[in-house]
Parts: C-alpha cells; sequence; structure tokens
C-alpha cells in the first residue's frame, strides 16, 4: 500500500554568505494514508522548510541535493510546475499557522474560496455553494452570508475556521496543518483540534501536523517525528514515543513542557546551549554538544536504534537511562 | 462608510476655508497695488480711494475675507474688472481645461506608473527593473516645464506628431483629445516615476506577506497572484500619493497651459496675479483649492472602496 505522503531522505540547502545553510538533512517521514503524523520540534528545526518543500515553494537560494518526496507514489520533487499548480491546494493542501496574515485582506471569503476552485468546472454560484456548504461544515454561523465579509471582520478563530475550510474545500488527500492553534488561545485550540479531527474523519485524509506544542500532537496524532536542527531525531507511536522516549533530546524536550508541570517553579525548565551553526554541523550526532550523554563516539554518525516496535531514535546511547 | 464620508467633506470643506482665506490675506499684501494696475500712473488720489472704496480694499483684511465668503456663498465670485465680465464666467469657462489636462496627467501617471512599478517587481534585481529604476528617477527629477517645452520639440516640431499650441476644436472630442495628449504627458511623467516607484515597493512588500505564500499553496496561476492578490493591495499608497499629487499637477498645469498655449486655470491664475486682478485671482484659486481638495478626497473614497479594512475602521 502506497503511503499517502512520502518523504525520503530529504536534504534541503540555503545558499547564504557564510556557505551553504543545512536546514534539512536526510529527513525520512511516511504518512499513511488516513492517519496523522505530527512533526515535533523547537524553532528552527526545519519545520517551515519542509513545508515549503513539500509545495515545492522554496525559496530561490534554496537547492535540493538529495532526497525524494512522493504524493500517493507520485513523485512531486521532479513535477512540471503546471502539475505542481494542480496539486497544490487540490491533492495537498496546508493550513497556515497565522490566520491573521494568511487570508488576503482585500478580498472577500467567497471570493478566495472562489478563486482556489478556478480549475473546477461550474459557475459562480455553484462554486460558492460549495465554499458556504464548507464554512457551514467547519461550524462558521451564517455560511452564506460570510462569503461577502472580509477577513478582518471575524476573529482569529473564525479566520482559522475558514483556513481549514479553504484546505478541506478541494478534499485533498493530504493536509499539512502547520502550527494551526499557536496563534489561538486555549479554549480554542482544543476545538480546532476537534474540528481537525472531524474533518479528517470526513474526508478521509492524511495530515501532517506540525507544532511545537507536545500537549496538541499527542492529543490528535497516530505518530511523531522529534525533529532538532533539521534532523529527525526519533519517530514512532506517540504515546511510545512520549512516555518512552529514547533520544536524550526528546527526552529533555518533554522535562521542558510547562504542561508537565505540577508544582510553580521559579524558572522553566530549559535545554542548556542552543542550536548548532547549521552552516558547518558537527560531524557525527547533531545534538552531541547540548547532550549529557555525549561521548566520543558521538561524532560517528548514529544509528537508527530501535527501542520499541516501529519506534527508533537517532542515538548511540538511546533508551530510558542511557547505555 | 457613510459616517467616513461625511467627516471627510467636513474636513474638506474647513481646507478650502483656510486655505482660501490664508491666500487672500497674502495677496492683500503683496507689494504692488490694484488702483495703479487698472487706474495708470496719472490717476488721482481721489479717483484711487473712490476705486478702493468700490472694491472695499479700505476694509481692514478680515472685513475683506468675510465680505469676500459672504459674497461667495451668495454666489457671486466678482467681477473681472480687467475685462469687465464676472469672475465665475472666466473661471467656469477655464476649469473644464484644467480638469481635462489634471484627469488626463492621472491617466498616464496611473496607467504607466502601475505598470512599470508592477513589471519592475515581478522582475525584481533584472536590468529591466534597473533601468526602470533610473528612469523613474529621472522622470521625478525632471522639471515639468522642462519636459514640457521637449516633449513640445520632439514631438511635434521635429516629429509633428501633435499640435504645437491650443486646446483643440470647441465640441470635436478626437481634436480635444490630440491636443491634449502632450500637455497631459508632460505633467504626468513626474507622476509616472513616483506611482511606479511606489507600486514597486509596496508590491514587494506585499509579495512577502503570509497570504501570497497561501494563494501559491493553493495552486493559483502567478499571474493571478502577482497582477490580483498583490496588487490590489500594492496600488493603495499610490491612490493615496495620486490624490495629494493633483496639488502639484495643478500646479504644473499653470506651465504647461503657458508653454502649449492652452485656456486653463494655470494661465487664468498667472495673468491675473501678474495683473493684480484680485477677483479674479480669489475666484480662480478658490475652484482651483475645491478641486484639489474634491479630488483628494475622491482619492480617499477609492481607496476606502478599495481596501475594506479602511472602510470600517472609520
Amino acid at each position: 500500500m502506497t503511503a499517502a505522503l512520502q518523504i525520503d531522505d530529504l536534504t534541503v540547502h540555503y545558499a547564504t554568505r557564510e556557505g551553504a545553510l543545512q536546514a534539512l538533512r536526510d529527513v525520512s517521514i511516511t504518512v499513511p494514508e488516513g492517519k496523522i503524523v505530527g512533526v515535533v520540534g523547537e524553532s528552527g528545526c526545519g519545520k517551515s522548510t519542509l513545508i515549503n518543500a513539500l509545495l515545492q515553494l522554496l525559496p530561490e537560494n534554496a537547492t535540493l541535493p538529495a532526497g525524494r518526496i512522493t504524493l500517493e507514489g507520485e513523485d512531486v520533487t521532479h513535477a512540471s510546475t503546471r502539475r505542481l499548480r494542480q496539486m497544490r491546494g487540490q491533492e495537498m493542501s496546508v493550513i497556515f499557522q497565522d490566520p491573521m496574515t494568511s487570508l488576503n485582506p482585500v478580498l472577500s471569503i467567497g471570493r478566495q474560496m472562489r478563486d482556489i476552485q478556478y480549475r473546477q468546472p461550474g459557475n459562480r454560484t455553484e462554486k460558492d455553494r460549495r465554499s458556504a456548504n464548507m464554512l457551514g461544515r467547519v461550524g462558521i454561523p451564517d455560511p452564506v452570508g460570510k462569503l461577502s465579509a472580509y477577513p478582518h471582520e471575524l476573529s482569529g478563530g473564525m479566520r482559522q475556521r475558514v483556513a481549514i475550510a479553504m484546505a478541506a474545500l478541494m478534499r485533498p488527500r493530504v493536509l499539512i496543518a502547520d502550527e494551526p492553534t499557536t496563534a489561538l488561545d486555549a479554549t480554542l485550540e482544543v476545538q480546532i483540534i476537534e474540528l481537525l479531527k472531524e474533518i479528517q474523519r470526513e474526508i478521509g485524509c492524511a495530515i501532517l501536523f506540525i507544532s511545537h506544542h507536545l500537549g496538541v500532537i499527542a492529543e490528535l496524532c497516530d505518530r511523531v517525528v522529534v525533529m532538532y536542527a533539521g534532523v529527525a531525531v526519533e519517530e514512532g507511536p506517540v504515546e511510545d514515543v512520549f512516555l518512552r522516549p529514547g533520544h536524550p533530546y526528546t527526552i529533555k524536550l518533554i522535562e521542558c513542557d510547562p504542561g508537565r508541570l505540577k508544582v510553580r517553579v521559579a524558572d522553566l525548565p530549559s535545554i542548556p546551549g542552543s542550536l548548532p551553526d547549521l552552516t558547518d554541523p558537527p560531524a557525527g550526532c547533531i545534538f552531541q554538544d547540548r547532550c549529557e550523554r555525549a561521548t566520543e563516539i558521538c561524532a560517528t554518525p548514529p544509528p537508527r536504534a530501535p527501542q520499541r516496535p516501529g519506534h527508533w531514535a537517532a542515538c548511540h546511547h538511546s533508551g530510558p537511562e542511557g547505555s | 462608510m457613510l459616517r467616513y464620508t461625511f467627516q471627510r467633506i467636513v474636513l474638506a470643506l474647513a481646507i478650502v476655508f483656510f486655505a482660501i482665506s490664508a491666500l487672500y490675506t497674502v495677496m492683500i499684501t503683496l507689494p504692488g497695488d490694484p488702483t495703479t494696475v487698472l487706474l495708470g500712473p496719472r490717476a488721482t488720489a481721489e479717483i484711487r480711494a473712490d476705486f478702493r472704496e468700490r472694491m472695499g480694499l479700505d476694509n481692514p483684511v478680515y472685513v475683506q475675507i468675510a465680505q469676500f465668503w459672504g459674497r461667495i456663498l451668495t454666489g457671486d465670485m466678482g467681477t473681472d474688472f480687467n475685462r469687465n465680465r464676472p469672475v465665475a464666467e472666466a473661471v467656469l469657462n477655464a476649469l473644464p481645461h484644467t480638469m481635462a489636462l489634471v484627469f488626463g496627467a492621472i491617466f498616464w501617471s496611473a496607467t504607466l506608473g502601475i505598470l512599470l512599478g508592477a513589471f519592475s517587481a515581478d522582475n525584481r534585481g533584472s536590468w529591466l527593473d534597473r533601468i526602470s529604476g533610473v528612469l523613474s528617477v529621472a522622470f521625478i527629477a525632471a522639471p515639468s516645464f522642462v519636459v514640457a517645452l521637449y516633449s513640445l520639440l520632439v514631438f511635434s516640431v521635429w516629429l509633428r506628431w501633435f499640435p504645437t499650441i491650443g486646446a483643440g476644436e470647441p465640441g470635436d472630442i478626437m481634436s480635444r483629445l490630440y491636443h491634449l495628449a502632450l500637455p497631459s504627458f508632460a505633467i504626468g511623467l513626474a507622476w509616472v516615476g513616483y506611482v511606479a516607484r511606489i507600486v514597486r515597493a509596496s508590491m514587494l512588500e506585499a509579495l512577502g506577506e503570509n497570504y501570497i505564500r497561501t494563494a501559491r499553496a493553493f495552486g493559483l496561476p502567478r499571474r493571478t497572484v502577482i497582477y490580483n492578490y498583490a496588487l490590489r493591495v500594492a496600488i493603495l499608497p499610490a491612490v493615496q500619493v495620486l490624490g495629494v499629487g493633483i496639488g502639484g499637477m495643478l500646479s504644473s498645469a499653470v506651465f504647461a497651459e503657458i508653454v502649449f498655449s492652452r485656456p486653463g486655470l494655470g494661465s487664468l491664475i498667472y495673468d491675473s496675479v501678474s495683473g493684480r486682478n484680485y477677483p479674479v485671482v480669489m475666484g480662480s484659486m478658490l475652484v482651483a483649492i475645491g478641486f484639489f481638495v474634491t479630488c483628494a478626497l475622491i482619492a480617499d473614497l477609492i481607496n476606502a472602496a478599495l481596501d475594506p479594512r479602511h472602510r470600517s475602521k472609520a
């Protein structure tokens, strides 16, 4: 069975004045049909690059030295511009992070939703009916009236619902969610998560859910990929990874999640040190400079050490206590 | 929207009132007396005094301003005592020519400027972008009377493509447009440069916005993304600038009307100022300022119509 979205050894470099910045290195992610896969990582781990690479909307200074992205068996990395435009929004669509800026401020909601359907047959009335129908399904009151509304007339939560409606409009096979709840407050977050689950059940798409919020990932996803500085360091079923993390970075990340603190502390925990220089990354393990378990062997590329079935960590000393 | 329009109109009226009152004061204090110009050096003191009294020139400035507004409100703009005709007639004859000239200039600057700016932003960094940048700055830097003189020389005298003088046959629209092309181009050229620069900058800004990424992520054609999603936002500052720019175009119109020997407000103001023909100066300035304020108001309303955020904020 082909996966809905398959990313193999994806490597992305940006040309900068200091040399090639290695934004992604050998990242492999598989999103099976109808499943939700989470990608978790802090700022700078390559989440945005990953999304832009999936859509083939990387900036001009980016190169793709290695890797392959396939969407339901079709190679995206070598697709023609024409074919890519057909895929975007129809077979693979995105919900962007900030609903306040991701909708065009001078065009009405209806116009923007109509434009997405420009390839579809049918006249304006039919397209508007389809848009209103989808707006209704994402829980927007008075969907027909909202077609003539402009983004600034809606609240943040409503705008994010519009963004979800736009992404789901063409019933894509793969939905990419780029931190869709980060800009929203906590109560809305839950609603949006529920909505995403519903939409996923309804149109049967696969979702690649990108977030730095561990709680949201745990709530929503089937599997999770942990990324650090452009490298996938651990992957496995969500519960397994969160309860029995194998990679020292994942362990630290979970420890640092403010959501799991039970008592009030003066300083929130953090990981000492900072991200490595991606124009000159260290040989071997990417996390070695900040890792408590680091030894000499970490200067060699870490293996994908199996933890439990379908769960691996790219570490020489993986496991709950290290080895 | 209605409330916004109302606020703008009140503000516009206030601007006209203060501008004209200030102008009246300045004009009265100009050296040179209408009595000398009109009555000649040999007029006696009594004749002068009598004339001053008839014209109300012996009153204090504020009384004169009040009288002036009083007359304007009753629809009387005074008499052109050089030619012995109502000022309103002189001004209303001149106004359409100047309006045509200014709107012609706006036409040139909006179409050429937006095209040039959007094209530059779309081809950022290419040699075409650089050429258009240099051209824009050159357009802005060239004084409009120089452009007027040279375009007259090149297109009318050497190439003989356009007529040299006049405003065309009355009632013949093609002849009018034919005579309008060159003078309006001469006035509009500097604004082509401004508009191109502004549109290029705001276009580049817009292209970096998240909603452009969204549009591309949904597979919209490149043409739609650039010329619809980005340009819709990018022309807003240009509309505003053109609205204010009408003031500059009106003063350029003075030169253009003189160079091309066209009738119009510019030449009327020029003649009446040099002749100390106060009623005509005031009448034509009132109409010119009124025209300017109206155009700025229209630009605001166009902006509000194009930008939904603008509408509900006010």
